[in-house]
């Protein structure tokens, strides 16, 4: 099967779904007064449990516009370059983080911290694919970032999307050369509705529509075209049938953080952020499986140590908030928590007061699906020569973009070397780089 | 003095006011609303429904016939070659959609259907055509879909870039029609700022990867694929092993080396910036270290393929547009054809659109129409007229035969191809409505365009520069189509700016109403079934009002409208 026929099927159903909802059709054929709509309705109904063996599943907290390293993960205080943060003991031995994130240093041994991500793209839209694809921008392919590439290792259904991008801010995981099926599905704040997901007319006016458009408009469009026009090529009823599952299927509970108690809402934060990443937790419980969540206010060219702080106040209850909940509700094992941005900010303060683009080592921090607890890599020298020709010689056991994919495909238990096709045939690998041996559990 | 009691002032001021406010309002809403006589079909005023229905005068120059009568042999000899039998001809009001979606990126309106109709039923699309091309909706859609082959989507570096100037100065070279070669010619060699000459932006869109200079590796990467229809990419890095990338010819193929990459990358290394003076044209100054050598080399700048035809002398820049816009460089032309065909039918006519391998076989149709363009001063609108006036582009995409991939790989019947995102957003706002929505539509009616238009194809998904790839549907946008702020804006009635509200209050009868949503939305009349279907709908409706409401949100619903067909 070519890949784009695989991306056209896999997203909305698999051949069990065809065969029941055949064997349905094939039972409403004996009467007529089996409307569409009903048929449509015994399908998603005999689809609603969901496997509870649900897969392994990735939650990015991104954190847009490029975050300080020296203001977040990997202080330096006291130096040249170190500002105005201080360094605070976490629950590590021997690890301190940003007195800006207190909350997040309790939750440290939770997690392994990577202090030395190089890349070679210093412009935001550039870095940005980068970091969420793996590859850097290539005018002749468009690379999937690193949900779609999961979503599409593993094709196991849920009745709502499972890529799934909250406040996506311009840069939502995109599906690449595995087609537009695979894009994440993109919602806002989580304290309002899911968008497009109620309907503007009363139910019964809206199946009547529904109807109508199948059983009249669709069925005469096919009529002399191409043999099987439905299957091989529109999918547009097949589509149409997910939309309509997801519209009635429970698990849209999981978007609405507001059934959580004050309590838990409180301890991520009253932000956008702080409610996305408790309506990813809840979302990975019902098989989404990569939902990324952006935070962004990180471009700190001016002020740099106001507007990192300002962005910290988000990230520190939200992220620390998250880890708890994952962990009390025993899902950090399946679930893989990361943290970072599309490169980090220079060590040298400028005439502003601000930090410009750095990726020649900034941090990125992992948690869960097999992550080591407490595990450190890498480092940043406290006193960076800072040779241009050379920027490489501050920074210890430095990883590549690369790197990092491989260790979000390894944690998840995907073959990260293994060759995808592109649609023009062109081999193409899941990710270039190797996993970070020193942060996985053995 | 006479003395006006201050009511009197009052009521004058305030009557000023309300003129004011009236004459505003009246002059933002201007246009909205077709006339009766137009919807119904009845043509009271014939002069006015001529202004846009009489051809512009002819400025095809030589005629095309000759030409197109080649292709169609070229066409009609694959298909006996390949045992195909081909669909009958379509019919006007599907050819004219075919167009509409090519040119300006949706359909036909109501309006303008109405006026094709006053017209003999022989001349209709070749009308149409001229309007089109005449038409500023064409430059402007058609800047924006260069744009992207061009220069791509990224936002670059706002210091030195400025994609909205560069899309509008191909707007005005689509607008007087400049001669293909020259456009190129401008494109390659462009000096000075880029906020003063858009051309420049063709550069500076790559200075976001090269510390604020002209990228020689991405500048040979597009030029080979957009101007040269070659994608030798994976040169830059190794030779081609893998037997993809030949640069001799069928009967003398070549292997396509590192150097073959880097010499068409040299070129660029002569844009120089200048300061203020922005991009200026120096010398080749390029080094490269190839795959296994130890050293890095001296690149001197040449080209991959008929070295005979480039220059000896002159700038490094102007040398390669020469070469690249030479007449015997006919795989030059030939991605100037594949572009204008793929944005035609909205696919390649072979495997890609940027990607005609020298070696390989390519539809006969390709080289006739490449050198034909050729033969006609790389006229872009005639090379439009010839691909229109195609058997290909005129089939039926139906037929009493049973249609196999196979039969739309060799345009034995119009391919289906799904609707990029902004021409949904362009076809489901001009279904809406029943006059055309051009620049001439009130301001209230352009804005409500180009806000919801852009919000549309955000939520939609934008392919980006990824032009032609067929991406299957997505659970969004079903979503969005069928519960999303823009249909439903577009459905519920509203007197001034939707077609389910002129429908409701103008159409004769229900059958009127039925065949009119349709013409609207499908630009076709319904079958009998569909408008028994529909006109019983209607009829049993308590609230026939929401009916068609209903019959519009159901088109707008639906693949024929997502569709080319």
């Amino acid at each position: 099967m070519s890949l784009q026929e695989q991306s056209n099927q896999s997203q909305f159903c698999d051949r069990r779904t065809h065969l029941s909802r055949r064997t349905l059709l094939g039972a409403g054929g004996g009467g007529i007064l089996m409307s569409s709509i009903a048929r449509r309705l015994a399908w998603a109904d005999e689809q609603g449990v969901t496997d509870p063996a649900r897969p392994k599943s990735v939650i990015l907290l991104w954190l847009g516009g490029g975050p300080s390293q020296l203001e977040t993960f990997d202080p330096h205080p006291g130096g040249v370059y170190g500002g105005d943060t201080s360094a605070i003991p976490t629950s590590v031995n021997g690890l301190q983080i940003s007195d800006l994130l207190p909350q997040t240093a309790e939750q440290m041994h939770l997690t392994s911290l990577v202090r030395s991500v190089t890349s070679k793209e210093g412009d935001h839209e550039r870095a940005v694919y980068n970091i969420k694809t793996g590859y850097r921008p290539d005018p002749t392919l468009k690379h999937p970032s690193v949900g779609a590439v999961l979503c599409h290792a593993d094709q196991a259904g849920a009745d709502i999307p499972r890529h799934i991008s909250i406040v996506p801010n311009g840069s939502p995981g995109r599906g690449g050369y595995l087609g537009a099926a695979y894009d994440a599905f993109k919602i806002y704040d989580p304290a309002q509705p899911v968008p497009d997901i109620r309907r503007s007319v009363p139910e019964s006016r809206f199946d009547q529509r529904v109807a109508d458009l199948f059983d009249v408009v669709e069925s005469e469009f096919q009529r002399g075209r191409l043999r099987h026009l439905e299957s091989k090529r529109t999918l547009h009823q097949t589509a149409t049938d997910a939309a309509l599952r997801m519209m009635s299927s429970q698990q849209l509970d999981a978007f609405d953080v507001s059934s959580e108690s004050k309590e838990v809402r409180d301890s991520f934060g009253d932000s956008a952020f702080g409610r996305g990443a408790l309506a990813a937790s809840r979302l990975v419980e019902v098989g989404a499986r990569c939902v990324e969540v952006t935070l962004g206010g990180w471009d700190s060219h001016i002020t740099n140590h106001s507007l990192q702080s300002s962005a910290c106040g988000k990230l520190d209850p939200a992220l620390s908030a998250l880890l708890r909940r994952l962990e009390e509700r025993d899902l950090l094992d399946s679930t893989l928590v990361i943290c970072g941005g599309e490169f980090g900010r220079t060590p040298r303060i400028n005439p502003a007061e601000g930090r410009d683009h750095w990726p020649h080592g900034f941090s990125a921090l992992f948690a869960g699906c097999g992550i080591r607890r407490g595990g450190i890599h890498g480092a940043t020298a406290a006193k960076p020569t800072l040779d241009p020709e050379n920027p490489m010689a501050d920074i210890t056991d430095a990883v590549s973009v690369g790197d990092l994919h491989a260790t979000i495909l390894s944690a998840l238990g995907v073959d990260y070397e293994e060759e995808l096709e592109t649609p023009i045939g062109r081999p193409m690998k899941r990710c270039e780089g190797k996993p970070i041996e020193a942060i996985l559990d053995v | 003095m006479i003395r006006l009691p201050k009511v009197a002032i009052a009521s004058l001021r305030w009557s000023w006011f309300a003129l004011l406010v009236l004459l505003t309002f009246g002059y933002l809403v201007a246009g909205l609303s077709g006339s009766r006589q137009r919807l119904t079909g009845v043509a009271s005023d014939s002069k006015a429904v001529a202004s846009k229905s009489v051809p512009i005068v002819n400025k095809n120059g030589p005629s095309i016939l000759s030409s197109v009568q080649k292709v169609n042999t070229d066409w009609n000899q694959t298909l006996a070659n390949q045992g195909l039998d081909h669909a009958n001809p379509a019919n006007w009001l599907t050819v004219c959609r075919r167009l509409s979606l090519a040119l300006v990126g949706n359909g036909l309106s109501l309006e303008e259907i109405r006026a094709l109709e006053q017209i003999q039923e022989s001349k209709r699309e070749r009308v149409h055509l001229e309007n089109l091309l005449q038409d500023q909706r064409f430059h402007h859609y058609w800047a924006e879909r260069w744009s992207r082959f061009l220069v791509g989507t990224d936002g670059g570096q706002f210091i030195a870039y400025r994609r909205r100037r560069f899309r509008i100065w191909l707007a005005e070279v689509f607008a007087a029609n400049e001669r293909y070669d020259r456009m190129v010619r401008e494109l390659l060699t462009a000096e000075g700022l880029w906020t003063d000459k858009p051309q420049v932006n063709f550069v500076t869109a790559t200075f976001d990867s090269n510390d604020g200079s002209a990228d020689p590796i991405r500048l040979a990467a597009r030029t080979s694929r957009v101007f040269l229809g070659l994608r030798i990419d994976c040169l830059q890095c190794h030779n081609d092993f893998l037997g993809n990338v030949n640069l001799g010819d069928e009967q003398e193929p070549r292997e396509g080396m590192q150097q073959d990459f880097h010499e068409l990358a040299a070129f660029f290394t002569s844009a120089k910036t200048n300061g203020l003076q922005g991009v200026r044209d120096g010398v080749v100054d390029y080094s490269y270290k190839y795959l296994n050598d130890e050293q890095e080399t001296d690149v001197q700048a040449g080209v991959p393929f008929l070295p005979e035809l480039l220059p000896e002398k002159g700038k490094p820049r102007a040398r390669l547009a020469a070469w690249v816009t030479h007449p015997e460089n006919i795989q030059a032309a030939r991605a100037a054809v594949s572009h204008v065909w793929a944005l035609m039918f909205g696919r390649s006519m072979g495997e890609t659109v940027d990607n005609l391998p020298l070696d390989e076989f390519s539809h006969p149709m390709m080289d006739t129409i490449a050198r034909d363009f050729v033969a006609h001063g790389f006229n872009m609108r005639r090379l439009i007229r010839v691909i229109a006036a195609s058997e290909a582009f005129r089939v039926d995409s139906r037929s009493e035969f049973e249609i196999t991939p196979e039969h739309e790989l060799n345009f034995a019947v119009f391919p289906l191809v799904r609707l990029r995102p902004e021409q949904v957003a362009g076809s489901i706002i001009q279904a809406a409505r029943i006059k055309t929505t051009d620049r001439d539509s009130s301001f209230v009616l352009q804005l409500q365009t180009m806000t919801g238009t852009n919000d549309f194809v955000t939520q939609y998904g934008d392919v980006g520069e990824d032009e032609f790839n067929s991406d299957s549907i997505t659970i969004t946008q079903r979503l969005l189509m069928m519960n999303g702020s823009l249909l439903r804006e577009l459905v519920e009635a509203n007197p001034i700016l939707n077609t389910s509200s002129h429908v409701g209050m103008f159409a004769r009868d229900s059958a009127h109403a039925v065949e009119t949503v349709y013409l609207s939305a499908f630009n076709r009349y319904p079958t009998p079934a569909e408008k028994k279907h529909f006109v019983s709908r209607i009829d049993c409706s308590e609230d026939s009002g929401k009916a068609i409401e209903d019959l519009v949100w159901i088109l707008l619903n639906s693949s024929e409208l997502a569709w080319n067909h």
